[in-house]
């Protein structure tokens, strides 16, 4: 018959030899390989305590961003939510009062904000489509929890932690991620 | 004065046994946990590291998880047998250690105590009588089970025993021509003055190698518990201590085994190249103590090392090796060492 390919190997099915029939040269040629095994290179990182560098481009959960003042970026125009394919961003706006300009950086503010974490599929559309620079996605993954509802983050859960009271677990939360250029 | 000595002699004995199996106990806990990280090394991974220092404590958490598993009784089991099967498995595998001399004399208090339980001058047959009953508690459990492929391991255990009982047996005659003694202690001394029985027995230590690994269940005769075929063999309707008792078994098994095959083939606690007699008693004691373990530690290291190379063998290849090849091999060796002896007139 005409191979298709010339890939094919003539298997050899000659009878095996006295030495090969003995098994035992083939046993210990196996056992010196798996003996060569001890000394090679472990490729297992020991995760909790070691891990491995992300990409800058990561998308893990998402953060809430503050400016440097430690105001809200968010003006709830839902253009996130909109761009969500996943549908997983829902949010109510309110409109700032006089006296809380330390608190949210333009007049309009998201009074509710919520991702429900079972659908966000972590694309990073709601940060490519945000214009305030609110909302990116971090390099922590979405942790573990009990039930289905707590999956439902909130904007306490959401939000980066102030700059200026809690300087370090912001900076913590800021990562290595370039500032970017805000509207 | 006559009874004072026994009660000193019966409490000596008592402490060795407690030592004794003990000892082996412990050193079984941590064969598994060592199978553990041999495999992984050989493997390429880390193996466990999480619990204690270098995951020293694995054993321990082990024998815990065990211990709170739930424990079941099928109800179509035999209720009796199915206890006894691994009560039986774990008794037969710490008897074998009685006749084993772990060291040479050690003077303490006055008394010159002797490094084993009992010089029985048929060590080496106690200890073949013993090895045949543990396949009992595995084919008792396995009958006890009620299931068929319980069933199926037990008689996969049985038949495989029985094969290589046989040419481990005749290797064994060979063995003894040259020796010309079957206990144990005796071979040891043996073997301190001349060369190790290796060097006489060099085919008769790899059929004896071979068999030791049937007799152990350990790969590539794992049939019994063949995990891809049977569930888990013999003990697929076992669980919580019961299992630990079976799984706890084989590694007793093993050690022993590796301890027997150092005695018989490698000067038991004999250091090579060194002469302890001009040494303190109780020096040279710790000296050969500390020989045979490093000897048995290697040959558990081979049991570990051939279990990760060699995949299992089918069954009719497993009858094909026991009966046309280890016995025929064993009866030349046997022959062929009794021409020696008479020809060398040794």
């Amino acid at each position: 018959m005409q191979a298709l390919t010339n890939k094919a190997k003539q298997v050899n099915r000659a009878p095996m030899s006295f030495m090969e029939k003995l098994y035992l040269p083939a046993i210990i040629k196996g056992m010196m390989i798996t003996f060569s095994h001890i000394f090679k290179k472990k490729p297992t990182i020991n995760y909790p305590e070691k891990k491995r560098p992300f990409s800058p481009v990561f998308r893990g959960l998402q953060i809430l961003n503050r400016d440097e003042e430690g105001r809200e970026n968010c003006t709830a125009c839902g253009l996130c939510a909109v761009a969500c394919p996943a549908e997983a961003i829902t949010m109510e706006a309110a409109e700032r009062q006089p006296g809380e300009e330390h608190l949210y950086k333009e007049e309009k503010y998201a009074a509710k904000y919520e991702i429900n974490m079972l659908r966000c599929i972590f694309c990073g559309l709601c940060e490519e489509a945000c214009p305030k620079d609110a909302i990116y996605l971090s390099e922590t993954f979405t942790p573990a929890d009990y039930q289905r509802k707590q999956f439902i983050y909130s904007k306490n859960d959401l939000l980066i932690p102030h700059p200026k009271e809690n300087e370090e677990a912001y900076l913590k939360a800021l990562g290595n991620r370039p500032q970017k250029q805000t509207l | 004065m006559m009874l004072a000595m026994d009660f000193a002699f019966l409490i000596e004995k008592l402490i060795l046994i407690v030592v004794v199996v003990f000892a082996s106990l412990g050193i079984a806990m941590y064969t598994t946990f060592a199978e553990r990280k041999v495999a992984a090394i050989l493997q390429d991974r880390r193996g466990p590291n999480r619990a204690g220092p270098f995951g020293l404590l694995q054993p321990l958490a082990d024998g815990m998880k065990l211990f709170f598993k739930e424990e079941i009784i099928p109800n179509f089991s035999s209720k009796t047998l199915f206890i006894l099967g691994p009560a039986l498995a774990m008794l037969t595998a710490c008897m074998t250690s009685a006749v084993i001399p772990w060291g040479n004399k050690v003077e303490l208090f006055g008394r010159s105590i002797d490094l084993q339980i009992a010089d029985v001058n048929i060590g080496i047959l106690y200890v073949f009588g013993v090895v045949s009953l543990g396949v009992y508690g595995i084919m008792i459990g396995a009958w006890a089970s009620n299931n068929k492929f319980s069933l199926m391991g037990g008689l996969r255990a049985a038949s495989q025993i029985i094969s290589y009982e046989l040419a481990m047996g005749i290797s064994m005659i060979a063995l003894l021509m040259v020796t010309g003694t079957l206990s144990l202690k005796e071979m040891v001394v043996q073997q301190q003055h001349g060369y190790w029985n290796v060097v006489y027995q060099p085919l008769g230590f790899l059929i004896f190698l071979i068999c030791a690994f049937a007799e152990c269940n350990r790969t590539p005769f794992d049939l019994p518990e063949a995990e891809n075929e049977l569930i888990g063999g013999y003990h697929t309707e076992y669980s919580s201590m019961k299992l630990g008792f079976y799984l706890f078994s084989e590694y007793i098994n093993m050690f022993i085994s590796s301890v027997v095959m150092a005695t018989l083939f490698f000067g038991g606690y004999d250091l090579p190249f060194f002469d302890e007699s001009t040494l303190a008693p109780n020096i040279a004691a710790i000296i050969g103590v500390a020989a045979l373990m490093a000897k048995v530690i290697a040959f558990i290291f081979l049991f570990m090392w051939v279990r990760w190379t060699i995949p299992r063998f089918r069954y009719d290849q497993l009858m094909h090796l026991g009966w046309r090849i280890l016995i025929p091999l064993a009866l030349f060796n046997m022959l062929a060492t009794g021409g020696a002896i008479l020809y060398f007139g040794k």
